[in-house]
């Protein structure tokens, strides 16, 4: 482990975790709304929001996949020291990070009938954030939204499986926006 | 308030709080289960909905807690306190100036906008729960979303009262999937859990945690022929004069007096400092006097 993974944490964690948290929050509960999550800087390739993220809602409790380029040595010893977060296989991870491509979207846990909130939460690394291609409707829309989602079949797919699924969250710099299984997508 | 972690949880609780609330969001109306802890209050005085607030709190919150309608009952100013003194935030009666709302049993009478959230307490967050007391069943019951007991239970009100006689703790189809409990708001507050703000259920007893997000479907069951009626007191405010708002009965004498006001006492309040005076009330003014 080098120093590079003692920085680049939260200075004052229950201030700055409340605020990171309430941008996920309304993220997730405005399906297709960009909000500004910053607060933590995790090792590159890792964007500002996406290690926010992983330090707000991560810790031993939670299992970590990293998907692909994600899964450097220096990202693996920043989450261990900041989180506590084991590493773990695609299938049994509750948080997976990956840029669109290398997540192993058919291998994750998208939850039982009893208990469709045991699925996992899904962190794509994306090239960009812009309110359109894609449009989106369903409960935290008032009409409709859009979002530039890297593929549409395979959301409309996972939101056929509602209450099953997975839930993605989008991050580019410090910007996320969220798709929960709950969004139908056109 | 260095004696203390902000807003009182430790951080790894609150984590965990927090991945409920995001599921919550994800399945509206699903329960999620969470591990409730020991607050410095008993079970019962809305330890859920003090647990979803303190993971949600930020510094810059404007708190409002309402029981019943009201911002100065026991409960409600006592759960205020505890926020002011483990998070330091700015607490406020005024619905409109509030950015998190905890409430016990009411939706304020004001339309609330997309920058407020609003927290409830929850006694029994299982619907069903009455119907069939194994947790076992009743998560069967929702997993293959099999609601006949609900609509049977309903169907009997009628054939018993001739109309469904259930007032509050009316229950819900969200999305047209989970049958939720609202909590027990009175039914006249059912066609308000349609809104712009983001809505959180937290039941500290049971250890369940649920939410609406803004805009999501909400519909109060009924049948074709009996249809779900919002309905309140017909009265007016006796202090204010309001006869769109849902109405506190109290008994004021030993002759058995009745007298019908508002149940939430904020927008009472300001109808009556806008000029605004029922039967029984006086201008604001004399108040102050």
């Amino acid at each position: 482990m080098d120093h590079a993974s003692l920085s680049g944490g939260f200075a004052d964690p229950p201030q700055q975790s409340a605020v990171a948290f309430r941008g996920i929050m309304q993220a997730m509960a405005r399906p297709g709304t960009i909000c500004d999550v910053s607060g933590a800087v995790a090792p590159a390739p890792l964007s500002v929001a996406a290690g926010t993220a992983l330090l707000t809602l991560c810790d031993p409790d939670t299992g970590v996949h990293l998907a692909g380029v994600c899964d450097t040595r220096e990202v693996r010893d920043w989450i261990t020291f900041q989180t506590g977060a084991p590493f773990v296989a695609a299938e049994v991870a509750d948080f997976v990070v990956g840029r669109w491509d290398d997540i192993p979207l058919s291998a994750l846990k998208i939850g039982t009938p009893e208990y469709p909130d045991r699925s996992a939460t899904v962190v794509v690394e994306m090239p960009d954030l812009r309110a359109e291609c894609a449009t989106l409707t369903g409960p935290g829309i008032k009409e409709r939204a859009a979002l530039n989602l890297p593929n549409v079949a395979a959301f409309q797919r996972n939101a056929a499986l509602f209450p099953l699924g997975l839930d993605f969250i989008f991050t580019y710099g410090a910007q996320m926006a969220a798709l929960p299984r709950s969004t139908k997508v056109v | 308030m260095t004696d203390y972690n902000f807003a009182y949880l430790d951080e790894q609780t609150k984590r965990m709080i927090r991945r409920a609330i995001l599921k919550g969001l994800a399945i509206p109306g699903y329960q999620v289960p969470f591990a409730s802890r020991e607050m410095p209050m008993p079970y019962g005085w809305g330890t859920g909905g003090v647990q979803v607030s303190a993971a949600v709190m930020t510094a810059d919150d404007v708190f409002k807690v309402i029981d019943q309608g009201a911002d100065d009952t026991t409960n409600a100013v006592s759960i205020r306190r505890f926020f002011e003194r483990t998070a330091g935030v700015e607490t406020t009666e005024a619905t409109g100036d509030a950015t998190v709302i905890q409430t016990r049993h009411r939706i304020p009478e004001e339309p609330l906008n997309d920058d407020q959230i609003l927290v409830y307490q929850v006694p029994i967050p299982e619907p069903l729960r009455f119907l069939e007391p194994s947790e076992v069943e009743t998560r069967k019951m929702h997993a293959l979303e099999d609601y006949g007991l609900m609509h049977v239970k309903l169907y009997e009100d009628i054939s018993a009262h001739g109309a469904i006689s259930t007032a509050y703790a009316y229950p819900v189809e969200v999305e047209g999937r989970y049958v939720m409990d609202p909590s027990p708001i009175p039914k006249f507050d059912n066609p308000k859990l349609t809104m712009s703000a983001i809505q959180l259920f937290g039941a500290g007893r049971e250890q369940r945690i649920y939410a609406l997000p803004p805009y999501t479907r909400v519909v109060s069951l009924d049948f074709e022929d009996y249809p779900f009626e919002a309905s309140k007191a017909e009265h007016a405010c006796a202090l204010c004069g309001a006869t769109d708002s849902y109405l506190d009965e109290l008994i004021v004498d030993d002759a058995g007096t009745r007298m019908f006001m508002c149940s939430d006492t904020d927008y009472c309040q300001s109808r009556r400092a806008a000029g605004h005076v029922g039967a029984q009330g006086t201008p604001v003014k004399e108040d102050a006097a």
